[in-house]
């Protein structure tokens, strides 16, 4: 089980101790965009910590993941000016679109959904991300279309 | 010496002690729900408050240290209205199903809320609903009934250097779990059942074979045998509510007959057994210069510990079964034979102080041809569930003898169930193998004791040998450690799972002490003073069973039915 990523990422980290382990996390993460049970096996062999322990900590953070990213990674804020906007029903529609939960990847690894508190553009209240995109003001229908369009755009690729 | 005041009387207490260990010197009774003994406090659960004067708030007393002149008060309106609110937040997110737990009557929670007087549920709140986990063979958990102490984390964690669960996630929503929240059949669970023992509720339990045992009870096509452990004998009774420290060997044989069983046998024979067995292994490793220090191996806990988290140091445990699957071994052999019975038409249970030996009897090595050596182990606690489900008073019963040709034993066989036992009993042996004579005196002081790490270095016909008895897996950790890093003065190393040996094993009454699992060890060595036969070699059937069966220890027969090997684990998340 060699995965160059991971190898360089703690060979970084060398000799360090347990209070290395969130750094890594984030590093291992960014590098592969979610723990899977291989990594935490890895990284705590480096760090002598039981995978237990790992997971424990990890899921103690919003920030870290354990299933893949989609192709369409979709962020919903569910801060409280977004909340007051309305979000909770934009959620919803995702869950109801999309068949999954906050956390949650689908099996065909297109879409993945994700919860965060705030993403700072209240102004924008309700704010959905996706891949890195903001969109402003988004109902719960409008998140509908925005879905539709990626599954479209996905077809055509397929396709041509 | 410091001196404290305590609701108005004076009480002395040893300077840096926390204010809890001075009052339960002195007989002062405070509850606890998160605290161990032993360990440094957690401080989480706060039903332990007292009033300090001067202090702003309530003290938690397992964490604050004592000082000079300090006024406490235990029992104000104050810190019983406290300790009630937080007993009824608990309470508000436990299920109410005690007539049906595994607990009800043994359980911390409700004794509390009984102390307490809480007669109705005053907080209402969404209740936590996650699914039991019951991928295990030896344990079950039921999270919806865990009001996160962490004292199963911290025994794993901190006792047993296993670390099978932690704190998952945080707030309402954490919860108690292994890696990536798997079966604890996928984990590094060891099976030891340490974590049942220090649960105040019914999260966790043994997985109950009671129902399979008493089917086959009633099967008249089946021949049921029954095997017990040297440590059930001496705590049995506290299921009775008799003190620790009572043998209750015959009445608990005479009680085995009356439940139906058609054979009662006794595992300290196959103890005897194993001696022969491991004895002869350790001096042909000696001679031959086969791998050493030689490790026991009648622990299953340690067995899977060993596969998972030490692989190298596979070659060092002898290949000897444990007492439990020798005897099975024999069982379903020798004995099938000589009644002329079908091996399938024989159930073989055993009562055990151990959850992990419901782990290793599914084992596929203990199965040759898929015949089971053993098909169900209850704990001591199962069998006392058992005997009151039959309506049988244990102190009524009349001693009985167990059943030939398993039923005789050495003492040596019996003290297995103290840590130290095996290897004492093994020098016993060795000692007249390698001399020609008894060991003078017999008794190994330095192997006794409920100290975690114990050593013997002595000298045997000019043979220097050295032995190191561990129990608790974090005080194996330690000494197996050393042996990685290549110390060679050791020969013969005994590893116990539980701390103390089998005597505090996982599947033994709940609520013992230190003092208690104290006296559960001096009965063994009390039996073992008042005994006239006290080394294995001199157990008359055992001689026979090798004159009549298996010819010689190490023998074709024995390599067959005794011993087996042991592989590396490769469980992804330890």
């Amino acid at each position: 089980m060699t995965d160059t990523g991971i190898d360089l990422i703690l060979e970084k980290h060398s000799g360090a101790g347990r209070d290395a382990l969130i750094p890594i996390l984030q590093q291992v993460q960014a590098e592969k965009g979610y723990l899977s049970r291989e990594t935490v096996a890895r990284v705590g062999k480096h760090l002598n910590l039981p995978a237990s322990k790992i997971y424990g900590v990890a899921t103690f953070y919003n920030q870290f993941r354990f299933h893949p990213l989609g192709k369409y990674h979709i962020t919903v804020c569910r801060g409280t000016a977004c909340h007051v906007k309305g979000s909770g029903k934009v959620l919803d529609m995702a869950m109801k679109q999309l068949k999954l939960k906050p956390g949650q990847t689908s099996r065909d690894r297109m879409f993945s959904l994700e919860v965060v508190a705030c993403m700072g553009a209240c102004g924008l209240a309700p704010v959905v991300n996706i891949n890195g995109e903001f969109h402003a003001k988004v109902t719960p229908q409008k998140l509908a279309m925005i879905i539709d369009q990626c599954r479209e755009e996905e077809l055509t690729n397929a396709e041509g | 010496m410091i001196t404290l005041e305590v609701d108005g009387r004076s009480i002395e207490a040893n300077a840096g002690e926390t204010i809890l260990t001075a009052l339960k010197r002195e007989g002062i009774h405070i509850p606890t729900l998160c605290y161990m003994e032993g360990l440094p406090p957690s401080g989480a659960c706060r039903i332990c408050v007292v009033e300090v004067d001067g202090a702003p708030n309530l003290t938690p007393s397992c964490s604050y240290p004592v000082a000079e002149g300090m006024k406490i008060r235990t029992s104000t309106q104050k810190v019983i209205e406290a300790r009630k609110t937080i007993v009824r937040l608990l309470l508000s997110n436990h299920p109410d199903d005690c007539l049906y737990c595994s607990r009800n009557g043994k359980c911390d929670l409700q004794k509390l809320a009984q102390d307490l007087g809480i007669r109705r549920r005053l907080y209402h709140g969404k209740k936590t609903s996650r699914p039991m986990d019951v991928s295990s063979p030896a344990i079950i958990r039921d999270p919806e009934k865990c009001i996160l102490c962490g004292r199963c984390v911290r025994m794993c964690e901190e006792i047993q250097g296993v670390s099978a669960i932690d704190f998952i996630g945080r707030g309402s929503r954490a919860f108690i779990g292994t890696a990536f929240d798997e079966g604890l059949n996928v984990s590094s669970c060891i099976n030891c059942g340490q974590c049942i023992l220090v649960c105040p509720t019914g999260a966790l339990s043994e997985r109950s074979y009671l129902n399979e045992v008493t089917a086959a009870l009633a099967d008249p096509d089946k021949m049921v045998v029954v095997q017990h452990a040297p440590a059930v004998s001496v705590t049995l009774a506290e299921e009775f509510d008799i003190k620790a420290g009572k043998d209750v060997d015959g009445q608990m044989v005479a009680a085995l007959r009356r439940v139906g069983f058609d054979r009662v046998f006794d595992t300290s024979f196959s103890a005897d057994l194993t001696i022969m067995e491991e004895a002869s292994e350790l001096a042909q490793r000696i001679k031959t210069g086969g791998v050493l220090p030689m490790m026991t191996s009648c622990s299953p806990g340690w067995i899977k510990f060993v596969e998972q988290f030490y692989p190298s140091l596979i070659p060092n445990v002898s290949t000897c079964k444990s007492p439990q699957q020798m005897m099975g071994a024999m069982i379903k052999s020798f004995f099938a034979e000589r009644e002329g019975l079908d091996p399938s038409k024989i159930v073989s249970v055993s009562i055990m102080p151990c959850t992990a030996k419901k782990f290793e009897c599914t084992r596929p090595e203990m199965a040759p041809n898929n015949i089971p050596d053993v098909d169900y182990v209850l704990t001591t606690r199962e069998l006392g569930q058992l005997l009151h489900m039959f309506g049988i008073d244990l102190n009524a019963m009349d001693e009985e003898e167990a059943d030939t040709p398993f039923g005789e034993r050495s003492t040596a066989g019996k003290i297995f169930g103290a840590s130290g036992g095996v290897m004492e009993a093994a020098v016993r042996t060795a000692h007249y193998l390698l001399t020609g004579k008894e060991l003078p005196g017999l008794e190994i002081q330095p192997l006794r004791g409920l100290k975690g790490a114990k050593e013997l270095h002595i000298e045997v016909d000019g043979l220097k040998i050295g032995a190191a008895v561990v129990s608790g897996m974090g005080n194996a950790r330690v000494l197996l450690d050393q042996v990685c890093d290549g110390r060679d003065d050791l020969q013969f190393i005994e590893i116990m799972t539980c701390p103390g040996g089998c005597i505090n094993g996982g599947g033994q009454p709940l609520g013992a002490d230190l003092d208690a699992v104290r006296a559960r060890m001096k009965m063994l060595y009390k039996i073992d003073r008042e005994e006239d036969v006290r080394v294995s070699h001199k157990n008359k059937w055992i001689t026979r069973l090798y004159d009549e069966f298996l010819g010689q220890p190490l023998g074709e027969l024995s390599h067959r039915l005794l011993h087996t090997h042991y592989s590396k684990r490769d469980d992804l998340l330890q």
